[in-house]
């Protein structure tokens, strides 16, 4: 579905990423984990069209997508949920919903999306008259990946969406996210939470300093040595 | 008591016509971080256009209206494609130099086509007449009928803003532009669209303002110096903030005006500064 290949990005000379390449496939749940300042941010933003390549290309459904700006990576089938969420905080929070939903004019699709949201996060219902920036921590990141469900993606990709939660609000996001991937959708998952993120991603890829450094299936990373070194302290 | 009632509603009249004036200015504000030292241009040729209308095809200014907001449309439009956009790839420094440029060439501009006359439109069906309000109150229609005008162009900006989906695009711009971006919202488009309305808004402002006020190139000076104060002391962005603030301001001016008239946008300002020093974010700060 997606692929990236032998991908360089740099911010003015300095090298972010370099020379990566990995693929998605249709209902896959892929993890990308990494410590700060690895390029993950730097990966998705080059996907969603926010940055250029300097060299590699990405592809998606067949078509190279590599120069395509932001506003059409949407309309394409990918959207981005941002590092820190990234909310319209003093909208409520169906107008963030009824926002990311902005490339779809029919009404009922609008209304059936919204409901599936509600439906995936009943806290959102209760709370839809509410300021965005009123919302805990929590509330605000299902309210992200609600915003980027709105818009009927085919590849959905999330970057942190367990930071700044207690380890409890952690784990009940993941299984959302979980839950997402069982009813069908196709997921690219950035998180430092390497642990959780890798048990729920049917592969993975370590990103260290720009550079995959191994990959696998999700279970198999989290027994390999590199991994337990590198992020479990073991 | 019935000097200061004048004094007061004569104000709240003159206020709503900053109000509209600063509308534009603090849209534009709200949605790129960008203060447009041509607003007052703008008005400048809103107000030319709507003295041509009337001297050329001997239009009324109240009928005029439609080719001033034509005309703010327009220039709002041409400036952002043809310079703005341009700009934003700059440092901020660089924004603040293109916008004030660009007020200096539309004003010379004029100053070059239509002379250092000043004009004015002296016959119309607002002209001359007045209402009494409760035997105490006279009110100069001139006056009255572009304050009614301006509350409704504020109802139309601010229905279309809160209740469209277009409306909720520009303020999604107007607070995070590449959050929106990632919703499939063109930066671009919302971009032309504040200076579409801000022009479009201001250009109707002018043409409002020849019922009473003279034309020359150099107009727009004073009105862009009181919708600067006006946006600061209603918040950056907010469209609220420049309904009361505009009003606000209208009132301490004639208030002021009417003892000291030379000392009027001193107290203006002053009144600005006082405020500022309590609530820098205006009065209704609308982004956090
Ligand atoms: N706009 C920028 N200009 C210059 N350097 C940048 C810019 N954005 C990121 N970088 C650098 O690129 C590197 C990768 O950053 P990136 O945000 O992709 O990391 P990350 O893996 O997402 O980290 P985190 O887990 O902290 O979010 C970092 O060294 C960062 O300092
Ligand atoms: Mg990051």
């Amino acid at each position: 579905m997606l692929k990236l290949e032998k991908v360089e990005i740099a911010y003015g000379i300095v090298p972010v990423v370099q020379g990566i390449s990995f693929h998605v496939e249709d209902g896959e749940l892929i993890s990308i984990v990494g410590a700060n300042g690895a390029g993950k941010t730097t990966i998705m933003k080059a996907i969603a069209g926010r940055l250029h390549l300097r060299k590699g290309s990405i592809n998606f459904r067949g078509k190279d997508i590599t120069k395509l700006s932001s506003p059409d990576i949407v309309r394409m089938g990918i959207t981005y949920v941002p590092e820190n969420r990234r909310l319209f905080t003093p909208l409520s929070v169906e107008e963030n919903l009824e926002i990311g939903a902005y490339i779809i004019n029919d009404k009922k699709e609008i209304e059936k999306n919204l409901e599936f949201v509600y439906g995936l996060f009943p806290r959102l219902k209760e709370r839809r008259k509410q300021r965005a920036g009123t919302l805990s921590g929590g509330e605000q990141q299902m309210l992200a990946i609600g915003r980027g469900l709105m818009a009927n993606p085919k590849l959905l990709m999330l970057d942190e969406p367990s930071q700044g939660l207690m380890p409890i609000l952690v784990t009940e996001l993941l299984n959302a996210v979980k839950k997402l991937k069982e009813l069908g959708m196709t997921i690219l998952l950035v998180e430092q939470n390497v642990q959780e993120a890798l048990e729920i991603a049917d592969r993975g890829y370590v990103l260290q300093t720009g550079q995959i450094i191994t990959e696998g299936n999700g279970k198999e990373l989290l027994d390999s040595d590199i991994v337990k070194k590198a992020f479990l302290g073991m | 008591m019935g000097f200061f009632l004048d004094a007061i509603t004569s104000g709240i009249l003159m206020g709503l016509i900053f109000s509209l004036i600063a509308l534009g200015l603090t849209i534009i504000f709200g949605v790129m971080n960008i203060v447009n030292f041509a607003h007052g241009e703008f008005l400048m040729v809103g107000m030319y256009i709507a003295y041509w209308c009337n001297v050329l095809i001997g239009l009324d200014p109240l009928f005029g209206l439609p080719f001033s907001i034509a005309a703010g449309i327009l220039l709002g439009l041409a400036s952002y494609y043809l310079l703005v956009r341009y700009l934003l790839r700059g440092p901020m420094i660089a924004q603040l130099f293109g916008t004030f440029g660009l007020m200096l060439f539309i004003r010379y501009l004029a100053l070059f086509i239509w002379g250092p006359n000043f004009r004015t439109v002296s016959h119309g069906l607002l002209m001359g007449k007045s209402m009494l309000l409760g035997n105490v109150v006279v009110l100069d229609l001139s006056k009255v009928v572009p304050a009614i005008v301006s509350i409704i162009a504020f109802f139309i900006v601010s229905y279309v803003i809160n209740n469209t989906k277009v409306g909720k695009a520009l303020q999604a711009t107007a607070l995070d532009a590449e959050a929106a971006s990632y919703m499939g919202i063109y930066a671009d488009r919302m971009n032309a669209l504040a200076w579409a309305i801000g022009g479009g808004t201001v250009g109707l402002a002018g043409g409002l303002m020849v019922n009473f006020w003279y034309i020359t190139p150099e107009v727009g000076l004073l009105f862009v110096m009181i919708a600067f104060a006006t946006v600061a002391l209603g918040g950056f962005g907010s469209i609220k903030g420049a309904f009361y603030a505009g009003v606000i301001i209208g009132v301490i001016e004639t208030l002021v005006g009417v003892k000291a008239p030379s000392f009027k946008f001193t107290i203006v300002y002053a009144a600005y500064f006082i405020i500022v020093v309590f609530r820098p974010q205006g009065l209704f700060g609308w982004k956090e």
